[in-house]
């Protein structure tokens, strides 16, 4: 491509003449062009087909993301159309890797419906990602300037009140999932929460395919969980919880089982990824006219946050939850059994809990980020964790975040209460030894052995898993930095 | 039984020198240090009586011992707790919270269940002993 056709036609009669131009001839690059402080900004990898020039490329992103069509369209010209192009600004070959490019487009303001999401993702998302001259493209990140993110309330929660309202500080919260997920009747699933709860838990969770299936119906689910969780707060002096899922059909059908968990009295309510992102909102306003806490799972995310070259990263996906509001969050774990690398994962966390986040390349964040105060989500840690992992865990994520151990509680071989029992002790010992000076990165397994020769269950629980690692090398990873695995 | 609040309460009691560790991790994140002592250790009493104000400024752990020895004196047979404070923006809260004395017999929770509307029940949690006479 010569440089001709990658600028701006500035004359009107050419430039709108009927017929089909390059997008950059059309005016969606703008290598001088300098983002304002109310701009969105997006960062996309694309990877080109042969012969196709990236900045042509970025430019067609720029364009079909924004005002463009395949051809001229005279009606451009009864609007303010300079204004409303979104302008690639910016292309960079991708470290390391041929024929991938970063490419950062900018979008002016009055491109988005105040508070909504859809429309975020309608612009940003709608078009671009089947486009013909681009083998893939991977949203990787996005910036939302104040003016934009105070239009959305956020969290309904927040990690601040989240803790005091269950009376639960300077220390990670500690969750399970039930488990087996689908076929317990109500009774016996809610046996499994009293168990986990009772044993040292402050919450349990339904699964994501949990809904309401025909060995187990809604509202039994919920009034079982319920008696469970009353009864182990009476046992332990503490607040417990249950999340429970409402993910159903309709939004009619959700509401109705919000409504049922607030009569009961749960402090928590959970919803999946997949109702989408109206459904959320709408549960979100309802979760905050309700002083509900509203955990989400995040089904079916790896469809298309895991592959590096398409799809969508979840840094992405947690900046739009945090915006529509949500109070828990599972980003992952890097040490268990679901794709993360600890960087990377750390780059999620940093998204949901803090108010500002400076560019951090090697945890895959480009863009800086100012909160606007919306509140702070919870990250949440599950998928093939256990107690001899802890010292990792906190190393890693801190005290604010929910480390949840389904299988490393309820396979416990002295039983479930004895496994809640061991993830507990793990916890506690491990906080007291990291607020001691203890380096526990490094001498965590000490701690933990420790802890074992007074705490059988914990003991148990090591001879079980404590050998048991996940180390593949995980396939979202930064750019900028080698990867490394934690063992 | 023994009331799970707080977070080392699965450890065994804390010694006194493992209190004052942790007071000093309070003071290196500059946290303001507060004692608060109860009787009724509900899950749901929030507000547990204050020993005075919160300490703030403190550089040293041994203000706060002392004054945890005096509020132990005065109510030995109480639930005690050591309070972290952070006034940084964005949290303005509690950021630990851990028991550092109970009484020699803890009190228990009784669970009352009312029958209401279909099979949904109502839940009430009564303390149950502990009260001093």
């Amino acid at each position: 491509m010569n440089e001709m056709s990658k600028s701006q036609i500035t004359d009107a009669k050419k430039r709108y003449a009927a017929g089909v131009l390059k997008y950059a001839q059309m005016g969606y690059w703008d290598g001088d062009y300098q983002p304002k402080d109310t701009d969105i900004l997006a960062l996309f990898r694309i990877t080109p087909q042969e012969g196709v020039d990236p900045i042509e490329a970025a430019a067609a992103v720029a364009g079909e993301s924004s005002t463009a069509t395949w051809t001229v369209v005279w009606t451009d010209r009864l609007t303010a159309c300079d204004q409303y192009r979104a302008k690639a600004y910016k292309v960079e070959p991708v470290p390391g890797t041929p024929g991938q490019y970063f490419c950062y487009v900018a979008y002016d303001l009055i491109l988005f419906e105040e508070g909504s999401i859809a429309n975020v993702t309608a612009s940003i998302i709608g078009n671009v990602f089947s486009f013909k001259p681009l083998k893939a493209a991977r949203l990787e990140d996005m910036r939302f300037p104040v003016a934009y993110l105070k239009t959305f309330a956020g969290p309904p929660t927040g990690i601040v009140v989240e803790r005091e309202r269950l009376d639960k500080f300077g220390r990670p919260l500690l969750g399970a999932t039930t488990k087996p997920k689908l076929g317990l009747s109500g009774k016996n699933y809610g046996r499994v929460v009293y168990e986990g709860l009772k044993g040292g838990l402050d919450f349990m969770k339904d699964d994501e395919n949990i809904n309401s299936q025909p060995f187990m119906h809604w509202r039994d689910r919920f009034l079982y969980c319920m008696e469970a969780v009353n009864k182990a707060t009476a046992v332990t002096g503490e607040v417990k919880g249950h999340y429970l899922n409402v993910t159903a059909g309709t939004m009619e059908e959700m509401y109705r089982r919000a409504e049922f968990a607030k009569e009961l009295g749960s402090v928590i309510i959970m919803v999946d990824l997949i109702i989408g992102w109206t459904a959320t909102q709408s549960i979100s306003n309802w979760a905050r006219q309700n002083d509900m806490i509203l955990h989400m799972h995040r089904a079916g995310h790896g469809t298309y946050t895991r592959q590096k070259n398409h799809g969508i990263s979840f840094r992405v996906i947690a900046k739009w939850l945090r915006m529509a509001g949500v109070d828990h969050l599972h980003c992952g774990t890097a040490v268990g059994k679901l794709e993360g690398d600890p960087m990377t994962v750390q780059g999620y966390y940093n998204v949901c809990r803090e108010m500002h986040n400076p560019v951090d390349l090697p945890r895959g964040i480009f863009f800086e980020q100012d909160w606007a105060n919306l509140k702070r989500v919870l990250p949440v840690a599950s998928g093939g964790i256990h107690a001899g992992q802890m010292h990792q865990l906190i190393d890693l994520f801190g005290d604010d975040v929910v480390l949840q151990f389904g299988g490393g509680t309820i396979g416990h071989p002295m039983g479930i209460q004895a496994g809640a029992t061991a993830n507990r002790v793990a916890l506690e010992v491990m906080v007291q030894a990291r607020n001691e000076g203890v380096d526990i990165a490094n001498e965590g397994l000490e701690v933990l052995r420790k802890a074992a020769k007074w705490c059988k269950p914990l003991e148990a629980a090591l001879d079980t898993w404590g050998n048991i690692t996940f180390n593949y090398t995980p396939t979202d990873t930064s750019d900028f930095v080698p990867t490394a695995s934690v063992s | 039984m023994r009331i799970t609040q707080g977070c080392f309460s699965f450890l065994p009691d804390l010694t006194d020198e493992q209190i004052r560790d942790q007071i000093e991790y309070i003071l290196s994140r500059e946290w303001a240090v507060g004692i608060e002592w109860t009787f009724e250790p509900h899950p749901r009493n929030t507000y547990w009586e204050m020993w005075g104000h919160p300490m703030f400024d403190l550089k040293d752990a041994k203000g706060v011992m002392m004054e945890l020895a005096d509020c132990r004196k005065a109510h030995g047979d109480a639930y005690i707790r050591i309070n972290a404070f952070d006034s940084s923006r964005g949290w303005e809260t509690v950021m630990m919270s851990f028991i550092v004395n109970r009484p020699a017999q803890e009190p228990s929770f009784r669970t009352w269940r009312q029958e209401v509307d279909g099979r949904a029940m109502r839940y009430t949690h009564e303390m149950v002993g502990g009260m001093p006479g």
